[in-house]
């Protein structure tokens, strides 16, 4: 984890303080972690842009590829910052053109994240980027629409309670890095999954 | 799936990682068979003469006939975010506009308001609110009704988002009939906000969204 990595990271801890934790959503037992009141300060949201953009910028990275909503937050930013365009990847129905599929597990059924043909193609260095990692389900269906070639890299603000060990197989192949690590930060938690 | 070399990251100022792991090739070229769809749209003019960058931003929105149902001519803005040059100059046209105006909230309506509004909010220093649909904001929310072609739908805001004055910003892709930003702006004054502009890429004048803004200012890069 990259506060493992870097010492003390001032920046981090302000990020990390951020973050509001809200019980019980979308449903008991479940401790959400709201990124919505770190946008309300304008320094930490800089910061949490500046050290992914520090981290990438010299990777020749092409696209940063953003899973819908939260996702979209964060990615554009690194991606004007860092010269790469930037890819929704989104919901069912809601990219107007032609599109790839892919279906992940949810806990209850299955969901489905869409990617516009086009949009990225052999030989590109993408980014993929979300607030946060949990079990890794939206993460795996966006690295398979990207394809197995183009997925170099996957940033989160945090990884929520899960072994990086237990991570699917496709996920424990791309290197990935995280801001903060609850496992770590978060004192009383439930025993079910963020 | 071929094998990815396990990887240790480094402290950020010392992430370059060996150059024999990444054969580094420059960045692709344009992808040509996503433009021939374009139609031209009307650049909007700009009293300082910005047409240059307004040409190229018009010209990379692609229009997507019969979608999301038959008779609509629908404005991909994901195509502009394909090309780094454009997505820029678009970002940099709207923080120009605002930097000066001392606004302190930048609201972004979901979803494609949150492509745009956070890369605005950080450059001009303010906070971004995201505006959403009923259930996916997890704290106290206020809502606002608005009416649909059928129907009606909801908009959430946190509560404690925005506080009375605020000087705010409301920022989407489109603009068509106004209805989503007409209940961003009322969530916003609800909260005390003082909604200084709303801002989108693009406008459909027949659709009279201005008209429903009533005297609300709104600033849009090209009309459809």
């Amino acid at each position: 984890m990259l506060e493992e990595e870097n010492g003390v990271d001032p920046r981090l801890q302000a990020i990390s303080a951020a973050i509001r934790v809200v019980p019980h959503f979308p449903k008991p037992g479940i401790m959400f972690n709201d990124i919505t009141t770190l946008l309300l300060r304008p320094k930490v949201f800089k910061d949490v842009v500046e050290i992914f953009v520090d981290r990438y910028r010299d990777m020749g990275i092409s696209a940063v590829a953003g899973i819908e909503a939260r996702g979209f937050i964060f990615g554009p930013s690194i991606a004007l910052a860092i010269g790469a365009k930037f890819i929704p990847l989104r919901k069912p129905k809601k990219l107007p053109g032609e599109v790839i599929s892919e279906a992940y597990v949810l806990e209850y059924g299955t969901d489905c994240l869409e990617m516009h043909v086009g949009a990225v193609h052999p030989g590109e260095r993408v980014l993929v980027i979300d607030d946060l990692v949990a079990t890794g389900g939206t993460l795996c269906a966006a690295i398979r629409l990207l394809g197995p070639m183009q997925i170099e890299w996957k940033a989160c603000l945090y990884t929520c309670r899960v072994p990086f060990l237990e991570l699917p197989n496709q996920v424990n192949l791309c290197q990935y890095s995280a801001l903060r690590s609850l496992q770590a930060n978060v004192a009383t938690e439930s025993s079910t999954h963020c | 799936m071929p094998s990815i070399p396990s990887l240790t990251f480094h402290a950020p100022s010392s992430s370059r990682l060996p150059s024999f792991l990444f054969p580094l090739s420059p960045p692709p070229p344009p992808i040509p068979f996503l433009r021939p769809r374009f139609i031209s749209l009307k650049a909007m003019a700009l009293e300082d003469g910005k047409d240059h960058r307004l040409a190229r931003i018009s010209s990379s929105i692609r229009i997507i006939p019969d979608f999301p149902k038959p008779g609509i001519m629908f404005q991909d803005i994901t195509t502009l975010l394909l090309d780094h040059k454009a997505f820029r100059d678009t970002i940099d046209i709207f923080v120009e506009r605002y930097r000066e105006k001392n606004i302190s909230v930048v609201a972004g309506i979901e979803a494609r308001g949150f492509i745009f509004g956070p890369p605005i909010a950080l450059a001009i220093g303010a906070k971004f609110v995201p505006m959403r649909k009923p259930k996916k904001l997890p704290g106290e929310v206020i809502s606002e009704e608005y009416a649909l072609e059928y129907g009606t739908d909801k908009m959430e805001m946190h509560v404690g988002a925005v506080q009375s004055g605020d000087r705010a910003l409301v920022i989407d892709d489109l603009i068509a009939t106004g209805g989503t930003l007409c209940a961003a702006v009322r969530l916003l004054e609800r909260a005390g906000a003082d909604v200084v502009e709303c801002a989108c890429v693009i406008e459909l004048p027949e659709l009279k969204g201005r008209e429903k803004l009533g005297h609300r200012s709104v600033f849009v890069l090209v009309k459809g």
